[in-house]
């Protein structure tokens, strides 16, 4: 305890406890009805879109990568998310094509690059590792602004969100314009994917996306107890997931997920137990 | 003036004709039985009033007042709703978006609205249970609420009976019926011919030959006389 202490007192610790928290609040809210869409993978495939962009950038020497990283990847993700279900090629296998293909391209052209630790440059984009530590404030002022975007949006469409999830042909028959609202959908991902490469790294974003929506449809029946808890969930765990990893000296991207699998485990077992207690 | 008049549409995907030169008119408070083979444009047809899909040619006015989206849709069940964790309330509620315009959240009136056409499918007692863990039945008039939620004055039902026993059939055609008395017009895209004959008032056949007029015309027809035999035959 007196060690947490002690480390709270340092900047970037607190740096890395808001932006870490704010990603995985915003990250679980999409979740819920990106899992339902059956878009699981969406955020695996946009960091590899992302994890591409950034070599270009590292390679052009950009000196503000976000500039080329968030356009590319809102790019990749109004392409994907706007396949939907009449397309040739199917949501699924878009996203494959898509991800691997960034990923090759991206670490081909990384090759380009004089870096000289090149292998270490890669882990860290793919990994995430460090770079939550090494936030500047206005990396912070940015993730702030930027969620607080999310959350408002998200706040503000909710019912939206749930129709086009829910029944996309029956939202649009009633007159909704259910495209804008997906082109929303697949804009705040992208944002949201792009801010959490700093968190815990291209590889492993999809388990921010992915585990606090399923650990909470093991509990609940009812789609705003379910949003409401995958909220929760993702915060819990992105807080200790922080603690852990500064006190025990382990890679913060993965101790997150860690936790993350954790605690699911744990709300699958409940969710067992009351099925069968019912 | 009709609440819809289809004229001389045509239906397909990606140029190639399914149905062609389709004419038919719904009036109010009409009961239209859309039935065909498999793969003759039942569905394409229906997509397509709904304006979901744009035909290849022909068009298709609205008249009575009836405005774009003010029409009720009962879609067939899709693989992401069976598995959809939302209560029964938030699943009818759903149905009252198009009455929001720029509002963020449901009004009183409209949640008024929502527990008023539960109580007309008598599913109240449900309303905060899980859609998935209900009964397919059930879930259908769920979905019937949803509908009643977004319109006063027509429905479409793709297939309502798709799946149901026939206990539970017997129970949706009569749950139907008597919405079409109050005043709700119904198009109903169905492969069960029988019951198509028994409730509708119109029947449309499309699929290699059309035919369009009353159900007492489709039975005498030669058209209607050998698809109920093939059907009869299959059943």
């Amino acid at each position: 305890m007196d060690k947490l202490a002690e480390y709270l007192q340092y900047p970037f610790v607190r740096y890395a406890l808001i932006v870490g928290v704010l990603i995985a609040l915003c990250s679980s809210l999409l979740g819920v009805p990106l899992v339902l869409k059956r878009f699981s993978f969406i955020g695996d495939g946009l960091s590899h879109v992302a994890f591409g962009a950034m070599c270009i950038a590292t390679v052009l020497k950009l000196s503000n990568n976000m500039l080329l990283i968030m356009p590319v990847t809102i790019i990749g993700a109004v392409l994907i998310l706007r396949t939907g279900t009449n397309t040739k090629i199917k949501g699924d296998a878009i996203i494959a094509m898509i991800s691997v293909a960034a990923l090759a391209f991206g670490y081909l052209i990384m090759n380009f690059s004089n870096t000289p630790n090149l292998a270490g440059d890669v882990c860290t984009t793919l990994f995430g590792s460090t770079s939550i530590l090494t936030l500047s404030r206005a990396d912070v002022w940015l993730c702030i602004i930027m969620s607080v975007l999310v959350l408002v949006i998200f706040v503000l469409f909710y019912h939206r969100i749930f129709a086009v999830t829910f029944d996309e042909n029956f939202a649009r028959a009633t007159g909704m314009d259910t495209e804008k609202y997906n082109l929303l959908i697949a804009i705040i991902t992208a944002v949201i994917i792009v801010l959490a490469m700093n968190l815990v790294g291209s590889l492993l974003i999809s388990a921010l996306i992915i585990f606090p929506a399923i650990s909470a449809m093991r509990l609940f029946h009812n789609y705003f107890k379910v949003t409401v808890f995958s909220a929760i969930f993702a915060v819990i765990c992105a807080f200790s997931g922080i603690i852990i990893s500064i006190l025990a000296g382990t890679p913060v991207g993965s101790t997150i997920v860690g936790v993350n699998v954790l605690a699911f485990a744990v709300c699958w077992s409940i969710g067992k137990l009351r099925g069968t207690a019912a | 003036m009709a609440l819809l008049t289809v004229n001389d549409v045509s239906l397909g995907y990606d140029g190639r004709a399914i149905a062609e030169h389709l004419s038919f008119t719904v009036e109010k408070g009409d009961y239209l039985c859309i039935v065909g083979e498999n793969g003759s444009g039942k569905t394409t047809l229906m997509k397509t009033l709904l304006n979901l899909k744009k035909p290849l040619a022909g068009e298709i006015i609205t008249g009575d007042d009836l405005k774009p989206g003010e029409i009720g849709y009962l879609p067939q069940q899709t693989e992401v709703q069976r598995d959809f964790p939302a209560s029964v309330m938030e699943v009818v509620l759903s149905g009252c978006l198009s009455r929001m315009g720029n509002r963020v959240f449901y009004s009183r009136e409209e949640k008024q609205l929502a527990v008023e056409n539960m109580k007309r499918m008598g599913i109240l007692d449900r309303a905060d249970q899980c859609y998935r863990e209900l009964s397919g039945g059930q879930q259908q008039r769920v979905l019937l609420a949803r509908a009643l939620c977004a319109t006063q004055k027509v429905l479409l039902l793709d297939e309502p009976v798709a799946g149901l026993d026939p206990k539970v059939t017997a129970d949706m055609y009569r749950l139907i019926q008597s919405l079409n008395k109050e005043g709700i017009t119904i198009i109903m895209v169905s492969h069960d011919v029988a019951a198509a004959l028994q409730y509708a008032k119109h029947i449309l056949h499309v699929g290699n030959r059309v035919f369009f007029g009353t159900r007492e015309e489709y039975s005498s027809s030669k058209l209607g006389r050998l698809f109920l035999e093939q059907e009869g035959g299959e059943a």
